[in-house]
């Protein structure tokens, strides 16, 4: 619980005296949380994690609207990622003028609504938590500076609003047809739907996820966003957030509508995979590096939620796997470019070039994060991607074929980009890194080389848990 | 084991890390020591081990495991992969030497023992690996080492496309590969060797799967190894430095296609389609390069081109099943390549960076060592009687004139263009006279020792490589060792080229006769008249197409390229930003009650009433819970 009030209140106290502090208080504010984190992550015991075990199950507003909370090692691997991105993202993505102390606050109070839609137990919680998180962005959002902005967040907001609408019409229906008044997780689970109920709800679930994750064609929010956010919107929009559609599909979706996923099998899959190839394609012919890899990422998403609609063991643990990695990855990416649109003024591939001149140590990070991207072996994009991969194939070897373009045009347009930063002619000089760049890019380093070579401290903490949402997809007659 | 392996990663850290703070020569020792005392322990586990059969393996930890899929990084240390062991650290240790004296007086002298040094480690993974998956780390590691070390220099934007260009087309080959992984263990539930073979050596596959399979892995080695269509990626990487080259380009990387299919011999040797599509596309590449390498006129890219050849050679004789004649060349071949790359190294810092043969000519006199070597290694690579060359190409014609006397025609044809592009090139470089008006004779000058070390270590090995495996008329004795040291890796018995010894005889002086021809028609053209290869723009007819590649290159821009970058453009500009946004937008647009909601948000101080809200949220939470 101290997972979800400890950041709601360190917002607050950020809102009402923020102008007093600087960054690195937010930094320990946010970093807090990653302890107890750590500690549950310990208690739980890397390869024993036990599946909906309760935190804390509390009457809330009336017996039926409890406040239920669960840990396993899949919401464990999500709080890690939360919590340990946070206090990293306070530290250097927020610009020092006018919206410092509001963005901040705002990210703050993000942390606890993330941690939130990991624990939540209850129906009511999740939709509460999911709502909350995605407010706060919304503010950073229309905090760009940029001619559009309200127009760029209004589509964002559009989309997402609606996405939310039909995963809370869902859950009303369940509520007062099948739960008897319960938002309990176990007992929206234990439900028994027809098939067309379970193609109907289960459509609002979906559909609110897929925006988030999104899965084209509900993707057209985000490059936009992305791009002309400030970096503390973009890296929580693209490391943490959009997790949390791919956590709902594995969480909320497919256990709890096993029968429909039948119908929507090939759609999803076939919709992510033409995301891979499309958001690689655009990324190709992209000036802007944000904008480079807000397609990227579109394209690295779309495989995630292509594995985890096989089904498999293999897809959805490569899924979890990858889902850490790119949240890692990409946050590393986004810092390598505000650090260069800082330092050179721009961040246009026309603008640039020569930078490896000059910066030694920063051209060795964004090799690495970019290659690590591009899951070169070695790099912790690697294991995840090969896993995807695999499983696609495994699913049907056609879409394999064409999900596996990805390594070829995601080398191409991430050396593309090295080449046109990083290379060639140029006299940019990164002049110093202030000492919260140089700790993340260093963390991030770290875990694209470790997690390179030993990814298997992720899946074995998810093990259990896949596990056992694969016998309950199971148990309900799906997947022989 | 590990040392072996773990040598070339240490000096990778240190070079790459502390390098930069070093003297150059400290740096130069340490990464070159790296591989020598890897070479070291190679050759006492070589002699230890293997030359009595054993294999030696070892598993460090589990890569990955979920459900029934293991990974292991483990490594086997057998005939094979101990054979490929020492090539790779031998030459490369040779190599790292020259490198001391060639990138003197480079900036980046630390980066470039650093890649060195990363590349040697990522190809020991390859060969070393025990199952399917170490061997596709190596695959990718040493195409990204591939990739640094094209683009070096990396201000040149011409070299950073070369490499760029190197890296993407093995993603292709790399694609193939994979895909072939994944019905490798689709099929047989294990990416590891020993288990994998020994279900396909069993026989109980269903065809249509094993061809598939081998088809894919060939995918990937048409990209590592330069073959039709994936073949343009090479010569452009001659834009690295040319020790790389020599070490990378010619010795060992672009060998590991060979490797793949000789590891996968069980799998090859029962599936024919695949084994003559490897064949025709090897023919195909051979020829095709060879005549291209007549009309180049830059000394790296004749021997690049040639490379290209080579190994077009090489898999003729693994379509032809004749997998222990592909090792040997390709051992042989490793031995004269490199020692012609580091000379052409030599030639061109004697010349001060001049690449173009055109620009040189009787270099003879000032380079006598680099001249002396470079003939030995034109010598081997031609098939000059009993030079190591001579034995290698002979016994894949043989193989492949028992498999079929056209296909033996054809390489013939191959072999005897390779006499003519390597004299062609070795006259007008090395004889007739000095043609280069920016830079003087007299400071062309001879290479430092360091240099020049290498290039008689290598002569010595291009001379008697072929005593490796010497044909059977020279007495079963000392004949065909590395057949029979190769003999156990086999879970198919190679089969043995039914001629007759008459016909072989027949076949030898054939060999023998194109060679002579070749010699002496370069000679009377380029020496006796004193010929020099024309000028760019006086080219014409034939001559023109081969000096221009086929032209490959430009119907690769214009038929692959080009329609992808379009399709980028297109998608994101008129189906992404008009046709999607423009259908979601105005779908969003229509609802009045949204956007009035939305101009409410849209002023002012909205970010407090948020914060509001979130407190008020929590302390109703708060209140009810405790």
């Amino acid at each position: 619980m101290i997972l979800i009030f400890l950041p709601v209140l360190a917002s607050i106290i950020f809102a009402l005296f923020g102008r007093k502090f600087n960054q690195w208080i937010a930094f320990v504010f946010a970093a807090i949380p990653m302890i107890f984190a750590v500690n549950l992550f310990y208690k739980s015991g890397p390869g024993s994690s036990f599946l909906l075990n309760t935190l804390a199950d509390l009457p809330w507003l009336s017996q039926n609207f409890r406040f239920t909370l669960g840990y396993d090692g899949l919401t464990g691997m999500l709080l890690l990622l939360t919590n340990g991105l946070l206090p990293l993202i306070v530290l250097t993505g927020i610009k020092d003028d006018e919206n410092r102390v509001r963005n901040t606050a705002l990210a703050l109070a993000m942390q606890g609504a993330l941690n939130g839609v990991f624990m939540a137990r209850d129906g009511l919680m999740f939709y509460i938590f999911w709502e909350l998180a995605l407010l706060p962005i919304y503010f950073i959002t229309l905090s760009m500076k940029h001619g559009n902005a309200f127009k760029i967040t209004l589509r964002f907001f559009l989309f997402t609003f609606i996405g939310s609408l039909a995963m809370l019409a869902s859950l009303m229906y369940i509520v007062i047809f099948k739960t008897n008044f319960s938002f309990a997780y176990s007992d929206i689970l234990a439900a028994n739907y027809t098939l067309n109920e379970s193609i109907w709800l289960g459509g609002g679930f979906l559909m609110a996820f897929a925006v988030k994750i999104p899965i084209i064609p509900f993707h057209s929010w985000q490059a936009d966003t992305y791009t002309h956010s400030p970096s503390v919107g973009s890296m929580l929009l693209s490391a943490i957030m959009l997790k949390m559609g791919l956590y709902g599909l594995i969480r909320w979706y497919l256990p709890v509508f096993p029968e429909s996923i039948e119908y929507y099998k090939p759609i999803v899959l076939s919709l992510s995979v033409a995301g891979v190839l499309y958001g690689a394609i655009i990324a190709l012919r992209q000036q802007d590096l944000k904008r480079l890899i807000a397609f990227s990422s579109l394209s690295h998403v779309g495989l995630i939620a292509a594995g985890i609609f096989t089904l498999s063991a293999t897809g959805l643990e490569g899924a979890v796997l990858q889902m850490i990695v790119h949240g890692i990855n990409v946050f590393g990416l986004f810092l390598a470019i505000e650090i260069i649109e800082t330092h050179t003024g721009s961040r246009n591939l026309v603008d640039l070039g020569g930078l490896a001149k000059n910066n030694r140590w920063f051209t060795i990070a964004f090799v690495v994060m970019a290659l690590g991207a591009a899951a070169v072996p070695l790099t912790n994009g690697f294991p995840g991607e090969f896993l995807l991969l695999k499983s696609i194939f495994d699913e049907r070897a056609t879409l394999a074929v064409i999900a596996g373009i990805t390594i070829i045009l995601g080398a191409a347009y991430m050396l593309r980009m090295l080449q046109f930063s990083l290379f060639g002619e140029g006299d940019g000089v990164i002049k110093s890194l202030n000492l919260g760049q140089l700790i993340s890019l260093v963390v991030v380093v770290f875990f694209v080389l470790f997690l390179g070579l030993f990814p298997q401290v992720i899946l074995d903490s998810v093990q259990l848990s896949i596990n056992s949402i694969i016998e309950m997809i199971k148990a309900k007659g799906v997947l022989s | 084991m590990s040392i072996i392996i773990l040598l070339p990663l240490l000096g990778f850290l240190v070079s790459g890390i502390v390098g930069k703070y070093l003297p150059k020569q400290v740096v130069g020792l340490i990464s070159t020591a790296a591989v020598v005392l890897s070479f070291a322990f190679a050759l006492h586990m070589f002699l230890e081990k293997s030359i009595l059969g054993e294999a030696v393996s070892q598993k460090w930890f589990t890569f990955l495991q979920v459900g029934g899929l293991q990974i292991d990084v483990a490594f086997t240390f057998d005939r094979l992969s101990g054979w490929m062991t020492l090539i790779i650290t031998g030459i490369g240790s040779l190599i790292h030497l020259y490198s001391m004296g060639y990138m003197k007086e480079d900036e980046g002298y630390y980066k470039f023992f650093a890649y060195l040094n990363l590349f040697v480690f990522n190809m020991l993974l390859l060969v070393l690996g025990s199952n399917f998956i170490m061997l596709f780390f190596g695959w990718e590691g040493v195409g990204l080492c591939s990739y640094l070390l094209i683009g070096f220099w990396y201000k040149n934007l011409n070299y950073g496309k070369a490499a760029r260009k190197a890296f993407v087309m093995n993603r292709i080959g790399d694609l193939g590969l994979l895909l072939g992984l994944f019905l490798i263990f689709k099929e047989f539930k294990s990416f590891d060797y020993t288990i994998v073979f020994d279900q396909i050596a069993a026989g109980n596959t269903p065809a249509h799967v094993l061809t598939a399979i081998a088809l894919l892995l060939f995918v990937g080695a048409m990209g590592k190894s330069a073959q039709i269509p994936l073949y343009t990626w090479l010569p452009d990487a001659m834009a690295g430095p040319t020790p790389v080259s020599a070490l990378i380009h010619a010795a060992t990387m672009v060998t590991a296609g060979v490797y793949l299919v000789v590891r996968s011999q069980a799998l090859y040797f029962q599936t024919a389609l695949a084994s003559d599509v490897i064949m025709w596309v090897g023919l195909a590449t051979s020829l095709m390069a060879a005549l291209i390498g007549l009309k180049q006129n830059d000394i790296k890219k004749v021997l690049a081109y040639s490379t290209v050849s080579q190994l077009g050679l090489m898999f003729v004789a693994l379509g032809c099943g004749a997998y222990t004649a592909a090792m040997f060349h390709l051992t042989t071949h490793a031995f004269f390549k490199a020692l012609l790359f580091l000379g052409s190294g030599s030639v061109i810092h004697g010349m001060h960076h001049e690449q173009d043969i055109r620009k040189m000519g009787g270099l003879k006199s000032k380079m006598p060592i680099t001249y002396f070597t470079f003939l030995i290694g034109t010598l081997a690579i031609t098939g000059f009687p009993f030079l190591s060359g001579f034995f290698s190409k002979d016994e894949i014609l043989l193989h492949a004139f028992s498999h079929s006397p056209l296909v033996w025609g054809l390489s013939l044809i191959s072999a005897s263009i390779t006499g003519f592009y390597m004299f062609r090139m070795f006259f007008v470089t090395f004889h007739g006279k000095y043609r280069n008006t920016h830079y003087p004779l007299e400071k062309v000058h001879e290479s430092p020792i360091t240099m020049t070390l290498p290039l008689l270590i290598l002569a010595v090995l291009s001379v008697l490589g072929g005593l490796l495996n010497l044909p059977h008329y020279f007495g079963h004795n000392v004949a065909g060792a590395f057949s029979s040291y190769l003999a156990p890796m086999y879970k198919f018995a190679e089969h043995s080229p039914e001629v007759s010894a008459s016909t072989e005889w027949l076949l030898l002086a054939a060999a023998v006769s194109v060679f002579i021809i070749a010699f002496v028609a370069m000679r009377m053209k380029y020496i006796s008249k004193n010929s020099v290869p024309e000028e760019d723009d006086s080219m014409s007819g034939l001559g023109k197409v081969l000096a221009n590649k086929f032209y490959v290159d430009e119907i690769y821009d214009a038929g692959v390229v080009a329609p992808i970058e379009i399709a980028g453009t297109v998608t994101d500009g008129l189906v992404d930003d008009i046709a999607i946004k423009g259908i979601t937008d105005s779908i969003g647009k229509s609802p009045n009650w949204i956007s009035s909601l939305l101009s409410r948000v849209q002023n002012g101080n909205i970010e407090y009433y948020l914060i509001y809200m979130v407190i008020a949220v929590s302390i109703l939470l708060a209140i009810n819970l405790f």
